[in-house]
């Protein structure tokens, strides 16, 4: 394996160039395996804990399958058609898009706010993309742990910066109209990070000809903003805004811990309504023909997203 | 300028890659003054909620609730942190949250370079279809598996065990494209030269394609990390014994138990989110940088 030592350099950022020769010798094709066996592990879990649970999920939603009893029987469409008809269904998921909006604007302009902030190049870029990052590695325990206490009514962060303004407390948890919005505050916080390392990834790739051009023809900072970096970043913008859609759609987590869905429901995304159904309420059938609607749905807009993402170039 | 630039400029890294562009704000001292200001003004809206954990975390439950209001009057007191440790629950946890955080970590890897590698030099039969099934799973939400996964760890009598946290966690579509296609543009070439040495297939992925690969599968390896350590509705669902529980599932359970207790409840998520905070400090450009490499990751 001499081979390997010239070739193992520490620390390469991607793949080395071909030589200059491409030399393809029929001893090699002969020699190639067909690779199924590299494949083999992966189809393996691949089948047991994806294939399986989306086959299963897809018949038990034909079913009336629930946690308290074994035998099931198939219902036909059932399950979908109570769905439709299932007000809850439609208000958790009128709080899953509610909740899309509010929390994605804000994630990704703020993340490309900060990213041109870091990128300007003022000293302290360890710290600063530190502080802006540091909660996106937060457990979603944690985070929720440290908001429910700033939420809290009488002693909580946020109460007491409005009392020192001399402002009413608000009901940050408690007021049906104030809660989701607080909830997508505390998303903003835990996860803007990411977005903002791939705003800053995309930045500091991009060419610097135009905008030197523009500065020697005395162009200002805003500008050439505007006018030279915006524009740069469009694809880049395009895909944090398709990621982020995709994953607040998803919400869940970080409001089942912190309000329950409360207070009232006002809360409750579509994800929580297929836990309650399903592992409170015990009916797994139902809970799964919901989620298939869900997914239906996440299919529709990533095919649109992607349909706009491919126009774009 | 260009002195600020050249001390922010790290080893190991290019020149076009320097941190911060001078031309950005141009010579002025105004756009400076602003752009500086709006970035101390984030980083403490950003940092604020820890310094009030913390603050919290290092006072008396009586000072916080008495005296109220202020938890800057209360006295320095490490109470809280003690009668955490003491209560032991948090370290099970931990330990729980690490082992299953590094196995799922190491089988990923293992699974998904080794798929990755067949996809992207295999020429078995089926394998375009199969690499387009593996793709489109990226799209699967894993909440959308949650009800199901349950019945039939159910029917494998597995609720409550480590495989069950671990094996459907292991599943990971895309970073085996993503590693596939790395592999894609490494040139065959360097393997046929190991091959007419009479290097095996395994021994020619291990010897020279790993190697060429270390900091795709190193960025592969954090967000794997990352995202088993804090995830949440797999762990939740499929554990019922506390001794078996991850660090944010544990905490979840506990979270309404601190009730008025919010010294402890403020040390407790401290410790949990000390962990991958010391990870980030260590490997900070490595993060970074996979941010990059990959376009994703994250779960």
């Amino acid at each position: 394996m001499t081979t390997t030592a010239p070739l193992g350099t520490e620390e390469q950022t991607g793949p080395p160039a071909a030589p200059a020769d491409g030399r393809r010798t029929a001893l090699s094709r002969v020699r190639t395996g067909n690779g199924l066996v590299f494949v083999l592990p992966f189809l393996l879990v691949f089948g047991l804990f994806m294939v399986w649970p989306i086959v299963q999920g897809l018949w038990m939603s034909f079913t009336d399958s629930s946690l308290a009893l074994r035998d099931t029987t198939f219902v036909g469409f059932d399950n979908y058609t109570e769905a439709f008809g299932d007000a809850d269904v439609w208000s958790s998921l009128g709080n899953t898009v509610f909740f899309t909006a509010v929390s994605s604007v804000p994630l990704v302009l703020i993340a490309l706010a900060m990213a041109l902030l870091v990128h300007s190049g003022l000293a302290g870029q360890w710290a600063w993309r530190l502080s802006f990052f540091a909660p996106y590695l937060l457990p979603v325990t944690v985070v929720t742990m440290i908001w429910t206490w700033l939420y809290q009514p009488e002693l909580g962060m946020a109460n007491q910066l409005l009392d020192a303004l001399g402002m009413e407390p608000v009901g940050w948890l408690s007021d049906e109209s104030v809660a989701m919005w607080s909830v997508a505050a505390l998303t903003v916080w835990w996860t803007v990070g990411f977005n903002f390392l791939l705003y800053l990834a995309a930045l500091q790739s991009l060419p610097t000809t135009f905008d030197e051009a523009a500065a020697l023809d005395g162009a200002g900072a805003w500008r050439r903003l505007w006018s030279i970096t915006l524009p740069q970043l469009r694809r880049t913008t395009g895909l944090v805004a398709m990621l982020q859609v995709l994953a607040s759609l998803k919400v869940f987590d970080q409001i089942y811990i912190l309000t329950k869905g409360g207070p009232n429901g006002s809360t409750r995304p579509v994800l929580e309504y297929v836990y309650d159904v399903g592992f409170t309420g015990y009916r797994l059938g139902y809970a799964s023909a919901v989620s298939y609607l869900f997914f239906a749905l996440i299919v529709v807009v990533s095919l649109v997203q992607l349909r706009l993402f491919r126009r774009e170039d | 300028m260009s002195a600020t630039a050249t001390t922010l400029r790290t080893r190991r890294r290019p020149p076009r890659e320097a941190a911060g562009s001078p031309l950005l704000l141009g010579h002025g001292r105004l756009p400076r003054a602003l752009a500086g200001t709006a970035l101390v003004v984030l980083a403490v809206l950003w940092l604020l909620p820890f310094v009030w954990a913390v603050i919290t975390s290092v006072q008396s439950e009586e000072d916080i609730n008495t005296t109220g209001l202020s938890p800057f009057k209360g006295a320095f007191t490490l109470d809280a942190y003690q009668q955490i440790l003491e209560r032991g629950n948090v370290t099970v946890w931990a330990f729980n949250s690490f082992l299953i955080s590094a196995l799922v970590t190491l089988i990923t890897v293992a699974v998904s370079t080794l798929a990755a590698y067949g996809f992207s030099r295999g020429t078995f039969r089926g394998r375009r279809a199969l690499l387009g099934v593996t793709v489109a799973a990226i799209m699967v939400p894993p909440q959308l598996l949650v009800v199901p996964l349950f019945d039939q760890m159910t029917l494998f009598n597995m609720v409550d065990t480590y495989a069950a946290v671990i094996l459907p966690q292991v599943v990971a579509p895309m970073m085996v494209f993503i590693l596939k296609r790395f592999f894609d543009g490494i040139p065959k070439e360097l393997e046929e030269a190991a091959r007419i040495d009479g290097a095996s297939e395994f021994r020619v992925f291990r010897s020279v394609v790993l190697p060429l690969s270390r900091p795709i599968v190193a960025a592969v390896a954090i967000f794997v990390f990352i995202g088993a350590w804090n995830n949440f509705m797999w762990p939740f669902i499929v554990t019922n014994d506390p001794d078996l529980m991850t660090l944010p599932v544990g905490l979840a359970t506990v979270k309404d138990a601190y009730g008025i207790q919010y010294a402890q409840s403020m040390a407790s998520a401290l410790l949990a989110a000390l962990p991958l905070i010391v990870v980030f400090l260590l490997f900070q450009r490595r993060i970074v940088n996979s941010v990059a490499t990959t376009g994703l990751g994250g779960s």
